[in-house]
């Protein structure tokens, strides 16, 4: 009965395995939660926390996370030796680790505070006044996207691995060693000085409060109770999937008309959607895609998209010569925030509400924070997007209010702008964007094209996939690409002549914005479940394409006029230096 | 400091005069090496006597290691600089023969004498104090070596006393020669 398969023995049970690449993953798949703390599957493992230790048949402790299975191998997880070691471990991380838990942005979703819980430590004996413990480091709150408190820090290098291995950017590193020893950029710069580009997957990795993402929400409070301003809000299409996970929802439950129902409890005036957004950036995207193919001897191919933010400050710091061929379309965030706004210019005679507009976005992105800052988003020197807040910190914001959100009467969002396409909801996924523009090209839109345009090879979670679409004479060929390593190693084979593209979808974060570093922290699993989720959005929207929603028609024919390219696009100040450093 | 050091040394904000050829040579030679970023840090060291940033950054944008990698490195090995050093570095044996011998007195001695600690320099640029572990002639203890971009000389049995008289002795050869 054993013979063919290859099985280990876990606290004696025989348990099968195929290739997993450690022990650790055997054991979680034999539904034994392993405490870790720097351990993720889809980075290298590290080996430094020593929480993963199992005990083998011969009383040796082992990490699991760095030892491969073998067959026949019998192991425990749970022996009173490992108890004692893993809470020994703990004490020594608490010992030089700050304690002040209640004003700890990460309290209630720390990894350590967790398993010092869970392995029951009431006191730290170790002597925490002399040089072990450190609480003088200086916070480093410079960038827009996150905050630094190496006080917090416990080195497990999650973060250090995600900048460098996932992402190419390597903004920090460990430096100094010993009791020294820290997480830090380059000669202890502040981080908005690196080349760090505010994906926030720093801060979705690390298991204490050493990287936060930026907390903004007293600014949301302090807005809506301003008596001069009229708050707008926007809902990005990769919080409705995710935010649920907050208040134990599961992946089925229609959250959308939820969230709704409690920013207006929250006390938002108008609420709207960013998916409307995302539908005008389809149709000028694929316009200006389109106007690229007829002069495609005028051109560099391929032509990148410029939804990302991320992907946007990548491009800036580590490739500026990329900057023409990105396309010059706004994020959905700043083509919503910017029209919403023109809106209310074009239209204040008959408007009764005469507050300011002040516009806040809902994203699952910390880079968003960044670019709403960004000078090239501000019109008469104020910003176009008032504020970015994360699904955490909505999440936060509806605690904080009361609501009990699993209670809420569903609700609906607000016309015109809460109106959007099944099209603009899929950007929150890598290959959403594509599959949008795609949509837009194709001349035969009934139900089998749709099909055949989601079973192209767009969907999927691969951080590289190609496509290639028939467009009147030509076959447009498609890369779309997520996580920054990835998108590297495809600009290398680009530029060695080895791969053509015409268009090249890039999201920073891996899987796209499901995954944004202001989501809720997830796995692979709730990644695969949140993309589904956003297609079942798709599916259930009565309008497919950007160009057939009605209030898309509407803005281009009352707001935008001909004025598409002042108000939906952008030319970024590196691209005007580099044209003024060529004339 | 030979001359040539003395032009690679920069503490300024604009380095359009930083001069990388030296440094070039090594990239170039260990560029496709495993395991280089040791090598070339020592090489780049030995060029402008510390690591500059400048030098860190130009490193950085040749060989593909973040900067922050970099520091992390150059932060780790006792033996790399990120400051300049004086003229002569003073390298203070406190091995175990010299400490029985009463290395932390000579110590004492430089301390108060040059009014600097270890890994720190002067503020006229001539004297760099480095404690180091054994220089490895321990019939000599006390013993410190100095090395300036000439030679290293070695002094023994040192005391207190003694090692000030060598202190003023560097000192006035610097005023003749100034």
């Amino acid at each position: 009965m054993l013979s063919n398969k290859k099985h280990m023995t876990i606290n004696g049970e025989i348990v099968p395995f195929s290739d997993e690449k450690n022990i650790l993953e055997v054991i979680r798949n034999a539904g034994i939660d392993i405490p870790t703390l720097c351990y993720y599957s889809e980075l290298s493992t590290y080996g430094a926390c020593r929480m993963c230790i199992v005990e083998d048949d011969r009383g040796n402790v082992i990490t699991s996370c760095s030892t491969p299975p073998k067959d026949g191998m019998v192991v425990k997880t749970n022996t009173p030796k490992l108890y004692k070691y893993r809470r020994m471990i703990l004490k020594m991380l608490l010992s030089s680790h700050c304690r002040e838990c209640t004003t700890c942005e990460k309290s209630g979703n720390c990894a350590l505070q967790a398993l010092a819980k869970r392995f029951g430590i009431e006191s730290v004996s170790f002597d925490k006044s002399k040089k072990a413990f450190k609480d003088e480091y200086e916070i480093d709150r410079s960038s827009n996207s996150i905050v630094r408190d190496p006080n917090k820090c416990i080195h497990c290098g999650d973060c250090v691995r995600m900048c460098s291995e996932i992402q190419n950017v390597g903004a920090i590193d460990f430096a100094e060693r010993g009791w020294n020893l820290e997480v830090t950029p380059a000669f202890g710069d502040k981080i908005a000085n690196t080349q760090c580009v505010n994906c926030g997957q720093c801060a979705a990795v690390c298991p204490t409060g050493a990287i936060t993402i930026k907390n903004e929400i007293s600014k949301a409070w302090d807005a809506i109770y301003d008596p001069d301003l009229r708050t707008i809000v926007q809902i990005a299409p990769a919080v409705r999937i995710a935010l649920g996970e907050m208040f134990g929802l599961t992946h089925k439950d229609n959250v959308l008309p939820l969230i709704i129902a409690a920013l207006r409890k929250i006390g938002f005036d108008e609420v709207y959607d960013t998916s409307f957004g995302a539908d005008l950036t389809v149709i000028e995207e694929s316009n200006e895609f389109l106007e690229r193919v007829e002069n495609i001897e005028d051109h560099k191919w391929p032509m990148f998209t410029s939804c990302c933010p991320g992907w946007i400050k990548y491009a800036e710091n580590k490739h500026p010569e990329l900057m023409p061929q990105i396309s010059t379309c706004k994020s959905p965030m700043q083509m919503f925030s910017k029209v919403v706004k023109e809106e209310l210019n074009v239209n204040r005679e008959h408007m009764k509400d005469t507050r300011k507009p002040w516009v806040v976005a809902i994203m699952p992105c910390t880079a968003k924070k960044d670019e709403a800052a960004r000078d090239e988003f501000k019109t008469n020197g104020e910003r176009d997007t008032d504020l970015v807040l994360t699904t955490q910190e909505l999440g936060n914001m509806i605690k904080q209010a009361g609501i009990d959100f699993n209670s809420l009467e569903p609700e609906a969002a607000d016309l015109h702008y809460g109106m959007f396409s099944g099209a603009g909801v899929i950007f929150g996924v890598t290959g959403g964007v594509t599959e949008a523009v795609i949509r837009r090209l194709v001349e035969n839109k009934d139900m089998a094209s749709l099909t055949g345009i989601s079973f192209s090879g767009v969907r999927g979670l691969e951080g590289l996939k190609e496509v290639s679409v028939p467009y009147k004479d030509m076959m447009v060929k498609i890369a779309i690409v997520n996580g920054l390593a990835n998108f590297e190693a495809l600009l290398e084979r680009i530029e060695s002549g080895e791969l053509e593209y015409h268009f090249v979808e890039v999201m920073a974060c891996p899987n796209g914005c499901i995954n944004g570093g202001g989501q809720p922290k997830s796995n692979k699993e709730i990644r695969s479940e949140r993309s589904e989720q956003l297609y079942a959005n798709d599916k259930m929207s009565r309008i497919r394409f950007s160009e057939s929603n009605p209030f898309i028609t509407r803005a281009y024919k009352v707001i935008i006029k001909d004025r598409h390219h002042d108000l939906l696009h952008v030319e970024y100040e590196i691209e005007k230096e580099m044209k003024a450093a060529r004339e | 400091m030979s001359a040539e050091t003395q032009n690679h040394e920069c503490l300024c904000e604009s380095c359009d005069t930083f001069d990388f050829t030296q440094l070039d040579k090594v990239l170039d030679e260990y560029r496709d090496l495993q395991g280089n970023l040791i090598i070339i840090l020592q090489e780049a060291q030995e060029i402008y006597g510390y690591l500059p940033r400048e030098v860190i950054k130009h490193i950085s944008e040749e060989t593909g290691y973040t900067e922050a990698k970099i520091y992390g490195v150059a932060t780790f090995y006792a033996q790399f600089r990120l400051q300049p050093i004086g003229k002569y570095l003073i390298m203070l044996c406190k091995g175990t023969a010299c400490h029985v011998s009463g290395a932390d007195r000579v110590e004492e001695a430089i301390v108060n004498e040059l009014e600097i600690s270890d890994g720190e320099t002067t503020e006229d640029r001539l004297f760099t104090l480095n404690n180091v572990a054994c220089l490895g002639c321990c019939s000599l203890a006390p013993v410190m070596m100095v090395k300036t971009d000439e030679g290293e000389e070695t002094y023994g049995k040192l005391t207190p006393e003694s090692v000030i008289a060598i202190i003023n002795s560097i000192r006035k050869k610097e005023d003749l020669e100034a």
